[in-house]
């Protein structure tokens, strides 16, 4: 799989990571090469084979559906680099 | 006296309860160690000896009573993955700058309810993104180890491996008794193996992964780094546990894993995969294994030739599997509710700045391939063949399963490397990991025991993988290895 430049800077704005021009023409070269190794895969016969969707065979667990934890606004925004009271703030997003 | 910080993790604990010593003597005597070595070795992000002499203190209390835990007074290094309450956690990461925990992992909370004393956060590489440790934002940890040519001590400054690297530096190094670590696609055993340490990667869903800082759900473990195997056993033993806060987390008890060392191997059916044998591996790494076989069958367990067919598959399908869940767990680093934040001039563009500065390039590589196979159009492509890919994996192992009891295998292709050696070339480094990655793929347990030296005097290791929560067979195998290879302290403390 060759991955071009303008393929690189659409999944970098899905990803939400700015890249500068430079990182641009190298991530190319890089995602280009380890999306031809693992094309390998594609040589695997998985006709009829579930895929893995987990390690043990377990149930999942389940619990009462009450309340056990909460009433912790402070700690919450207690990292977060912008806050109003107990709310995050962001820049604006609706006009 | 005699210099504290050589002790085991099992001498120490029985010194103490014996009262040769206190646990504050102890803790100062690895705080010392520390001053003078981690300007040198870089294995600890933020020692915390305030924090470690108050926990000692308390323990040398209970000790004083009688009434030791089993942990009691021991000091620990906490990898910088692991969330401890009021103390920095960053998983070595620009992006979550001066990030404080409310809270403590569960795992961490055992070790200090079972009376374990922290002396401060390891390094790693950055949101455990890496085998060399090269890419934590604190800069690269040291291996205590250094190469011997024609018998002079080279000074070529060689990787500890990763992303455990401050865990197996700060163990090796005698920085702390034993260490906290997490293991993704290697990141416990291919470090303990480059610096003669012991590591085990539990099965998945042994210890809870509760408040530890995620990279790939489906994979991350948590487990120890330590001196010896009996180390290891009693770190475990009080590591893991069930957890209402991992639903992941299975609801088994916790076995004694120490009580187990002394039942020996005899009749243990060992697996040799020859798909291990791959192209390129050096011929000391062979000869290692032929004498882990050796003893084992020497020790009374028997030696059978197994396939596993899809082996050459778990490194290609990781690389997949790994980044997609990677790209998912780091989308909450939005500069909103912690960590680094720039300022944009809308909420995309505070986004963008803020991950386009927070992170790495390792990072930045690993979630642009996980956004790649999960956008529209690919993910059946290689999302979903690769966890196909992860079935046949874990059915080479269920069908090896009827026929032997343990697999052996090297723990690396090779023995530590020097600094920029792997870093210039993504592929050669993610071949690092080529035989820990299936274990993690198949979800199974894996101990990566130190065997021998190299050519160039360093440590090299040998890996156990056992069937799903069987880790007691693992330390019993494990500790017949110890036995005969003996152990591997650093030959020469040149940072003292």
């Amino acid at each position: 799989m060759q991955v071009d430049e303008a393929t690189v800077r659409r999944i970098a704005r899905l990803a939400r990571i700015r890249i500068t021009d430079e990182e641009a023409v190298s991530l190319q070269g890089e995602l280009s090469g380890i999306l031809a190794w693992v094309e390998q895969l594609g040589e695997v016969d998985t006709a009829n084979v579930p895929p893995m969707t987990r390690v043990a065979d377990m149930k999942l667990k389940q619990r009462t559906d009450v309340v056990t934890d909460g009433d912790k606004a402070d700690d919450i925004v207690a990292n977060a680099p912008m806050t109003e009271d107990h709310f995050f703030v962001v820049p604006k997003v609706v006009e | 006296m005699t210099d504290l910080t050589k002790l085991t993790l099992a001498d120490a604990r029985d010194g103490l309860v014996a009262k040769k010593f206190t646990s504050t003597e102890l803790t100062q005597a690895f705080i010392k160690a520390i001053d003078a070595a981690n300007p040198h070795l870089n294995a600890y992000v933020l020692p915390t000896p305030d924090h470690a002499l108050a926990q000692a203190k308390a323990s040398d209390v209970r000790l004083a009573k009688g009434d030791a835990r089993p942990l009691e007074g021991l000091p620990i290094g906490n990898k910088d993955l692991f969330c401890t309450k009021g103390i920095r956690t960053t998983a070595c990461s620009r992006i979550l700058g001066n990030f404080t925990p409310t809270y403590e992992s569960t795992v961490g909370q055992n070790l200090w309810d079972a009376g374990a004393v922290m002396l401060g956060k390891l390094n790693n590489d950055e949101f455990a993104m890496g085998s060399s440790n090269e890419t934590s934002c604190f800069g690269p940890v040291v291996n205590p180890w250094r190469r011997l040519r024609d018998g002079k001590i080279d000074n070529t400054k060689l990787v500890p491996g990763g992303s455990s690297g401050g865990s197996s530096a700060a163990v090796s190094a005698n920085l702390c008794l034993g260490a906290t670590a997490t293991d993704t696609g290697g990141s416990i055993r291919q470090p303990a193996a480059l610096t003669g340490t012991v590591g085990i990667k539990p099965t998945y869903g042994r210890c809870s992964r509760w408040g530890i800082v995620a990279f790939a759900s489906s994979l991350d473990q948590a487990g120890p780094i330590a001196k010896t195997v009996r180390d290891s056993a009693i770190m475990l033993r009080h590591m893991a546990s069930p957890d209402p806060k991992d639903s992941t987390c299975v609801d088994l008890p916790v076995p004694d894993y120490e009580a187990e060392l002394k039942r020996g191997v005899k009749g243990l059916r060992v697996g040799v995969p020859k798909e291990y044998r791959v192209d390129g591996m050096a011929a000391e790494t062979d000869a290692l294994w032929q004498k882990g076989i050796a003893w084992l069958k020497a020790a009374g367990a028997t030696i059978h030739d197994i396939s596993l067919p899809h082996t050459k598959y778990a490194l290609p399908a990781y690389y997949i599997v790994a980044p997609a869940e990677c790209s998912s767990n780091l989308a909450r680093y939005d500069g909103v509710r912690y960590g680094l934040r720039l300022p944009g001039k809308d909420l995309i563009d505070t986004y963008e700045a803020t991950r386009a500065a927070g992170f790495g390039k390792e990072v930045k590589r690993r979630v642009l391939i996980g956004t790649y196979v999960l956008s529209a159009g690919y993910y059946d492509a290689y999302y979903l063949q690769a966890q196909k890919v992860r079935t046949l994996i874990k059915r080479d192992f269920d069908t090896a399963w009827s026929d032997v009891d343990v697999v052996l295998t090297p723990t690396t292709p090779s023995p530590a490397f020097g600094f920029g050696e792997k870093s210039g070339d993504p592929l050669a480094m993610y071949l690092e990991d080529i035989f820990t990655v299936t274990v993690n793929m198949a979800g199974l347990p894996g101990i990566s025991v130190p065997a021998g030296l190299s050519a160039e005097g360093t440590p090299m290791g040998l890996q156990l993988i056992g069937k799903p929560f069987d880790e007691g067979t693992l330390f019993r195998a494990g500790q017949v290895i110890e036995d005969a290879a003996g152990h591997f302290p650093v030959p020469t403390r040149w940072w003292a």
